[in-house]
């Protein structure tokens, strides 16, 4: 896209608490994190080639340690946020010595089995985690002062995030690293012919994964001020993967749309049909049958050969 | 004269089958090497072994008296070995210049490294078309691209399979040409062909495989006229 589209987008959303009552901005929020946690799965699942289907773990820890050091620990949230996110950091690293001792279907069921654990646990070990009550009473914080009580204020605030995260992402992806990631997702073994450790730079990516997950799992728990396991079940985990493959994987806007497309149904959608689950499941099939790559792509196609009618029929 | 490469005894096997017996050869520093063979001689096989796709189960090779056999692929690579692999396998989804920038490797002590500029100006046709997709390149662009992103690794010896494989005579003469300014720039080469006139015209020594063994090793004036040879294993002329 040309920065003048980017130019328009962001301007766009730092309209909307102007002109959209607070329904709406909570709810462009909600998509925000939503937003970061998909791109931050599609670094492993579009650009590495390495299906996930645990990437709720990230989430889920970072928010529940976040919450835990506060509540119990009585921690200040400046402590908090960079233990968290370095603690779930390190939790990636370590899974991701697990998981990458295989790539594709093994890979899956690796991630799935650890995430598992956790959601497991995050249920059973109710003297931390407070089982299924959940913990509550998190507050937000008020970076330099700022409260972020206030609708408009968090969705600033988690706009900011947002930016700095999928610009970030999108540079990891576009620099020499990035294209060898990719290059590992196509042919693994050329580009260990070509002198890259495919594992070293699958590990790396997995960890980088983790680290944004972890972002969207403080956000997440700002927001709600409250963490539940479901947080870390697989229908978190499963639903960021349909977000990714139904915007599109291995593109910088497809999780985007997707985790957009899959917030709608699931928080606006829900208040008018209760099996909104039934409805997600019907449009993740249309998008599918009529755009396998997912929307970005198919769109980008579609837009490609119309201009071909379009300038033909001119000419 | 150095041994830039060598095999001695190499035995490979592919499960139960062995496809390389007590394989033997040497290329020695700033020489170019055709290895022929009909198809399923071992040729590429013996790429494969060279550099670790198929570790040997037993021999020795190697690279400027370093021994290399059973390293892994990127080790093996990051001492100096550098493939054109048969089919171009280029990333398809990857740009032209991000082929070429995954390949970058430097190495100490290399006289006129191969940079991105080193290799647009050696194809400036690639160099047109640096933003595309590779995979939407010709084939002919393709091999270029292939030949390229093995010189951005800086090799002390570079293998190329087959380079010639279904590219028009026009682009094939390019290619040749291309071979011939890198031997001339003191690059060792092993060069894979099936295009006999090609590498003939290339080479300063011939191995001829025939099932999985060395049936003929020296230098090429004295093959370009034993056609008993050639008829025997090749099967040429």
């Amino acid at each position: 896209m040309r920065p003048a589209a980017w130019g328009v987008i962001a301007t766009v959303l730092a309209g909307i608490p102007l002109i959209a009552g607070d329904y709406y901005v909570n709810f462009t929020s909600q998509i925000f994190i939503a937003a970061i946690f998909a791109a931050s799965l599609n670094l492993l699942v579009g650009y590495g080639g390495l299906p996930s289907l645990g990437h709720a773990s990230y989430l889920g820890v970072a928010a529940y340690l976040s919450a835990w050091l506060y509540l119990k620990l009585g921690l200040a949230h400046w402590m908090t946020a960079p233990i968290a996110l370095a603690a779930t950091t390190l939790m990636a690293g370590l899974f991701g010595l697990i998981a990458l001792r295989a790539t594709g279907l093994g890979f899956l069921m690796l991630t799935l089995a650890l995430s598992q654990v956790l959601w497991g646990t995050a249920y059973r070990w109710v003297s931390v985690t407070e089982g299924d009550n959940g913990l509550r009473g998190m507050t937000r914080p008020a970076p330099f002062g700022v409260s972020l009580e206030n609708p408009a204020a968090f969705y600033y605030f988690a706009l900011a995030i947002t930016l700095l995260a999928l610009w970030l992402m999108a540079k990891f992806v576009g620099s020499a690293f990035g294209a060898t990631l990719r290059g590992t997702r196509d042919e693994a073994r050329r580009m260990s012919a070509l002198g890259h450790d495919v594992w070293l730079v699958r590990w790396i990516t997995f960890v980088y994964s983790g680290f944004w997950g972890a972002v969207s799992g403080l956000l997440f728990v700002y927001y709600h001020k409250y963490i539940h396991p479901a947080s870390l079940s697989l229908t978190s985990s499963a639903e960021a993967l349909i977000g990714v493959i139904a915007g599109g994987s291995g593109t910088l806007a497809g999780p985007l749309i997707g985790s957009a497309i899959v917030m709608i149904l699931k928080n606006y959608v829900s208040s008018y049909i209760e099996r909104w689950n039934m409805l997600l499941g019907f449009v993740f099939i249309g998008i599918v049958i009529f755009m396998p790559d997912g929307l970005v792509p198919g769109i980008r196609r579609f837009r490609t050969r119309w201009w071909a009618r379009w300038k033909a029929r001119r000419s | 004269m150095t041994e830039a490469l060598s095999l001695s005894g190499v035995n490979a096997l592919y499960g139960d089958s062995h496809v390389l017996h007590e394989v033997s050869f040497s290329l020695s520093a700033g020489r170019v090497l055709a290895l022929l063979g009909r198809n399923g001689a071992g040729k590429t096989t013996c790429m494969n072994a060279i550099i670790g796709f198929l570790p040997p189960r037993d021999g020795r090779i190697s690279l400027f008296g370093e021994p290399i056999a059973r390293l892994s692929p990127e080790a093996i690579s990051r001492r100096g070995i550098g493939l054109v692999p048969q089919g171009r396998r280029i990333f398809p989804t990857l740009t032209v210049r991000e082929n070429l920038v995954v390949a970058r490797q430097l190495r100490p002590g290399t006289a006129r490294p191969w940079t991105l500029e080193r290799v647009s100006e050696l194809f400036p046709r690639l160099q047109e078309r640096q933003q595309q997709p590779a995979g939407s390149l010709s084939g002919g662009e393709q091999q270029m691209l292939a030949i390229g992103r093995a010189l951005m690794g800086n090799p002390r010896v570079l293998l190329m399979d087959e380079p010639s494989e279904g590219l028009a005579p026009r682009i094939v003469a390019e290619v040749g040409q291309t071979i011939a300014r890198l031997k001339k720039e003191g690059l060792s080469i092993v060069l894979v062909e099936q295009n006999i006139k090609l590498a003939f015209g290339l080479a300063d020594d011939v191995v001829m495989l025939n099932t999985g063994r060395v049936a003929f090793s020296g230098g090429v004036d004295a093959l370009r006229n034993d056609e008993a040879t050639l008829t025997q294993h090749l099967g040429v002329f």
